[in-house]
């Protein structure tokens, strides 16, 4: 008899199909396209309602604490010098580790002078003292990309007096983030 | 009661009392019109020979807005090479002239002239050079001006004077750029030879330093910092057209133009050293052209466009070094002190003109002969910077510091004549004296 034996196939059929149902996660009953891989313009996955993403404000980031050692943006020079010397050390390595850490992020660093002698040649001096902190980031592994060295020469005197404390707080380059 | 309607006011004769009228309504109107700080030039020092023209007031010259006569004299007297005679009277190119009475009055010649007006609205400028010594004319110009033109025709008629006496082109129809500070203000202006007609180039809130005229004197190159870095421009006069002509990583600076116009000189530190490269006028073409281990800046093109003189401190410390305009044949110029910077030949290929700091301390203005080598200290003072050759190659106007503020010098070549120029308000710095133009 056809009818029974098909009526045995299909309760099999079912009962495996329940057994099946019981023992694994929900099964799709139709086939499922394939997909290529257009990761671009894939749907999103739909949002999880119930996740939290953390926001810090600007007042989190490290170079905007006024008291942290990355709010110090100068390295200072002695006379006809355009080596870092060790005090500043520090303030460079700080800046490097963030700009290692924040491949974002661009700086300029501005070098200046004293105001005795020609503007030309004070402006390549003052190249050089931006050059000192530029290659001292550069051994410590800030890209290329995020740093460029400028010179300011004698135009922008922070300290506009004729003697010694003036003069000192002039040979100086500046880290001048964008 | 009888009037007599010639009447003598002071004494001076009515005809110079309109004169003066004139020229007071015509200055009024000009000071009115120009909220520019002028230009202030006092004379210090006069040449070892000045040679005694006397200069008569020009027939009508009060027709022409400005007092022709009186701009002549200022010129002649500013140069430092002649003891201007105010001959007291109107003497026209037409009226006979008793030489040997001029010859007595102790002048070497006499300058004479008139002017008309023109149906166009122009004016005619006649003037006569009279050699009073060997009772000739040693020269004669008619010349139509506008009535704007009317300064330029005087300075021209001055030069004429200057020439035929001297042998050497003169320079009052020049002008001069220079950069002005006040506050947090920087302007480049351009002013006549004389400190009139100042006009603002440019304005901005950031330094501006280094301007160098073109050849023709139509466009003027500068190094501005309103990028927050130097950046060197070429901007014309005229249009006000402004192109960066280098901005590349680093510094960009010492633009000096090549004497044909058609490429600068300039200092970039865009391969790690401030080294000197050439690009062209509109800013492509870059070439490098020095290669030391050391800073070279402050490129100058000799006059014949042989040479390009610069600063390099190769040895140690900074001098003065002169190549061929392809970068080579590199030959030291400098040997006297460590610190020798600024060079600017002279047009005549001649003159070595440079800043240097023999003490230690003082900056000064220095010339060197180059055929003896012999050098010869310029100024006094004790901050000079950026010197600059009239075209004639007969001064050098520099800047120095004058009780705590920036101000101008012209000195001659051989340090006789000497004049200061100051501005009213604030700093002047960074002079650059414009070429010869039609």
């Amino acid at each position: 008899m056809r009818s029974s034996s098909i009526s045995t196939t299909l309760a099999l059929l079912v009962s495996s199909a329940l057994l099946l149902a019981a023992c694994s996660s929900p099964v799709k009953l139709e086939e499922k396209p394939t997909i290529e891989d257009k990761s671009a313009t894939t749907m999103p996955p739909p949002a999880d309602t119930r996740q939290v993403s953390p926001v810090d404000t600007g007042s989190m980031d490290p170079l905007n604490d006024p008291k942290g050692i990355l709010a110090k943006r100068s390295v200072y020079f002695d006379f006809d010098s355009y080596i870092v010397k060790d005090e500043f050390k520090p303030v460079v390595e700080a800046h490097a580790k963030y700009l290692v850490a924040n491949k974002g992020r661009k700086i300029l660093i501005q070098g200046n002078t004293d105001e005795r002698g020609g503007r030309e040649y004070n402006l390549a001096l003052g190249q050089k003292r931006a050059e000192a902190v530029r290659k001292s980031l550069a051994l410590l592994g800030v890209p290329e990309s995020q740093m460029e060295a400028v010179s300011l020469g004698k135009e922008k005197p922070k300290a506009t007096g004729s003697d010694e404390a003036s003069w000192a707080e002039n040979r100086r380059s500046d880290i001048v983030y964008q | 009661m009888k009037v007599k309607v010639s009447m003598k006011i002071f004494s001076v004769p009515v005809k110079r009392v309109l004169g003066v009228l004139a020229l007071i309504g015509a200055s009024a109107l000009t000071l009115t019109n120009s909220a520019h700080a002028q230009l202030r030039i006092e004379i210090s020092g006069v040449g070892s020979i000045q040679i005694p023209v006397a200069i008569a007031a020009f027939a009508d010259e009060g027709l022409a807005p400005q007092q022709i006569t009186a701009i002549i004299k200022d010129d002649l007297t500013r140069s430092g090479y002649f003891k201007v005679i105010d001959a007291g009277t109107v003497i026209s190119e037409t009226t006979p002239v008793n030489f040997d009475a001029w010859k007595a009055r102790g002048a070497d010649a006499l300058v004479v002239g008139s002017v008309q007006k023109l149906a166009d609205g122009r004016f005619d400028v006649r003037y006569k050079l009279l050699d009073t010594v060997k009772s000739s004319t040693l020269s004669g110009q008619s010349l139509a001006t506008a009535p704007t033109a009317a300064r330029l025709t005087a300075h021209k008629i001055a030069d004429d004077i200057y020439e035929k006496l001297l042998g050497v082109r003169g320079v009052f129809s020049t002008r001069i750029a220079y950069v002005t500070k006040s506050g947090s203000q920087y302007k480049l202006e351009v002013a006549d030879a004389d400190g009139e007609g100042v006009q603002d180039a440019l304005r901005s809130n950031e330094p501006i330093i280094s301007p160098a005229w073109s050849p023709d004197g139509t466009k003027v190159a500068y190094v501005s910092f309103e990028a927050k870095k130097p950046v060197v421009y070429v901007q014309n006069l005229i249009t006000r057209a402004r192109a960066v002509i280098a901005n590349y990583k680093g510094s960009n600076s010492a633009p000096a133009w090549s004497p044909d116009g058609n490429k600068l000189a300039v200092s970039l530190s865009r391969d790690g050293l401030t080294q000197i490269y050439t690009v062209k006028e509109d800013g492509s073409g870059l070439q490098r052209l020095t290669n030391s281990s050391g800073i070279d800046t402050e490129p100058q093109f000799s006059a014949d466009g042989q040479y390009i003189y610069f600063l390099s401190d190769r040895s140690g410390g900074p001098q003065i070094y002169r190549m061929n305009t392809g970068g080579g044949d590199v030959k030291r110029m400098t040997f006297n002190g460590g610190y020798n910077i600024s060079p600017r030949i002279s047009p005549d290929g001649k003159t070595l003109a440079y800043i240097s700091r023999p003490d230690g301390r003082s900056f000064q203005l220095y010339v060197m002969d180059l055929a003896t080598g012999q050098n010869q200290r310029l100024s006094d003072t004790t901050k000079d910077e950026s010197p600059s050759f009239s075209p004639n190659g007969k001064y050098i106007m520099y800047a120095t510091e004058s009780g705590r503020r920036g101000t101008l010098a012209v000195v001659s070549v051989d340090g006789r004549v000497k004049q200061k120029l100051t501005v009213q308000a604030g700093d002047v710095r960074e002079p650059t004296w414009g070429p010869f133009m039609k």
